[in-house]
């Protein structure tokens, strides 16, 4: 039901969630929160069952972070995605698996590199270049296949994700207004404009803090 | 017997069947989680998820009958310039039954905190009361009211502990705490969230036809309370299972205040010489 995409570039990552909680045929709220920061620099996206997503995205937040303490240093990017895909995992044939799908992304900044994670409530992981979840990610899908390229500059990058958003407010049934964007890069995590049916048409110029 | 005991064997394991046993063994789970813990009061002999489906009434073909649970309801609150205002209808059905006309669906939790009720009228009225007494203990251990935001948390941390287990609760947590005031809905798939305007039960999608199209964050006092009547009103118009008395609320930084107890069918009569 709901969507969330997630794009890596060469010097940065972008996330976007839908924002609207639904119970049944209603929507309860349209300006819901689904990204949460994991480290400084890694945002994840997270749909899924009602109560799941809060719940798993604060534990592995707070696992993450006691690795910190513990350690002295933060996990790597692939770590994390390792440790929630395991999460997942291990929770699947119990008496109450996590049912969310969520894209994970971020920047290191040390080794100049971005990463993006696909990553299921069976606990499928891919390394991908871009992804999606819901079935507002398979119209979002062939878009992304169209006109992605690696070397865009947060402009671009912010229009191509707008192009998605328009292509799923277009065609799919359910309705997503806004959508909340995270950019993960060198200067940490930083909220872009949210994409609105409102603001969508417009052109809105991003602005990046180096 | 006699002889046994002479025998020095214990009669309590050697010609008792299988099935006996599991039965005390039940039993015994189920006096020693109902008396040592009270958070566990709610536990059915045994492991809910297969008891449950052995206690469950059945028909004269033999067929499983579900529990006809208290259900139905039609509950709205909303935050606003001038703090919140929490409406109810007051009916509690079972199925086609109407069991009682004059619920209370708005729980005291503090004089700064109410909480609503919609789903099983078992599960709220005794989830509440825990929520209450933890909030209690909150305020004696921290010489501190407790804020919405930790009520809450408290609330569906409790049912998610308890989800899958057949749990029914859809509530409203609203109150005044020292970050100002604030409205969460909580409900039994384990979800929480903060909000500014909720309607939540069976009437909900008609109370919010009137709900959305009168709400406005500028609204006086006066104006605010008469939308939460009226849209509790019209609910309990159109939704078989909601009716009563429409019971109205308000809360302030000054902590909670009752405005009024109307009967919807006088409110019918005089909404219908009023002009429009």
């Amino acid at each position: 039901m709901e969507t969330v995409i997630g794009i890596k570039f060469n010097d940065f990552t972008l996330i976007a969630t839908d924002m609207t909680a639904a119970h049944s045929i209603m929507v309860m709220k349209d300006d819901e929160d689904k990204t949460y920061n994991i480290t400084d620099n890694v945002v994840m996206g997270v749909t899924g069952e009602a109560g799941d997503v809060p719940r798993f995205a604060e534990y592995i937040t707070q696992n993450v972070k006691l690795y910190r303490m513990r350690n002295g240093y933060d996990l790597s990017i692939p770590a994390i995605a390792t440790f929630t895909r395991k999460t997942v995992a291990e929770h699947l044939r119990s008496q109450s698996p996590y049912q969310v799908n969520f894209m994970l992304g971020g920047y290191n900044p040390t080794e100049k590199k971005s990463h993006l994670y696909f990553i299921d409530y069976l606990g499928a992981q891919v390394d991908v270049p871009y992804g999606a979840h819901g079935y507002g990610g398979m119209m979002a899908i062939t878009v992304m296949d169209r006109y992605y390229k690696p070397d865009a500059n947060y402009q671009e990058a912010y229009d191509l994700l707008k192009k998605c958003i328009l292509e799923v407010q277009k065609r799919c049934i359910i309705n997503m207004p806004k959508f909340k964007v995270k950019i993960s890069y060198a200067g940490g995590i930083q909220e872009l404009p949210i994409i609105s049916k409102d603001n969508i048409e417009q052109n809105i110029i991003v602005n990046v803090k180096d | 017997m006699a002889m046994l005991s002479l025998c020095g064997l214990s009669d309590d394991t050697l010609f008792k069947s299988k099935c006996e046993l599991e039965e005390d063994e039940a039993f015994e789970t189920f006096r020693s989680d109902n008396t040592v813990n009270q958070m566990n009061l709610y536990s059915l002999p045994g492991n809910p998820v297969e008891n449950m489906r052995m206690i469950t009434a059945r028909d004269t073909m033999g067929r499983p009958i579900e529990l006809n649970f208290h259900h139905g309801t039609t509950t709205l609150g909303f935050l606003y310039q001038g703090g919140i205002v929490l409406a109810v209808d007051s009916r509690a059905t079972g199925g086609q039954y109407i069991g009682s006309q004059c619920m209370k669906k708005i729980v005291e939790i503090n004089d700064f905190m109410l909480g609503t009720l919609a789903g099983g009228a078992a599960d709220c009225v005794y989830w509440d009361r825990v929520l209450s007494k933890q909030c209690r203990l909150h305020e004696l251990r921290n010489k501190e009211r407790i804020s919405i935001t930790a009520a809450s948390k408290i609330m569906s941390n409790m049912i998610y502990y308890y989800k899958g287990y057949g749990l029914s609760i859809g509530m409203m947590l609203a109150g005044y705490d020292k970050n100002g005031p604030s409205l969460f809905y909580i409900d039994n798939d384990g979800s929480r969230t903060p909000g500014k305007v909720f309607s939540v039960g069976s009437g909900s999608i008609y109370a919010f036809g009137v709900l959305d199209s009168g709400y406005k964050w500028d609204l006086t006092d006066e104006e605010a309370q008469k939308l939460g009547q009226r849209a509790i009103f019209h609910a309990t118009h159109r939704d078989a299972y909601s009716g009563g008395i429409v019971r109205v609320y308000h809360i302030t930084k000054d902590g909670w205040k009752h405005i009024k107890n109307e009967d919807c069918d006088e409110i019918y009569d005089r909404v219908k010489n009023e002009a429009k």
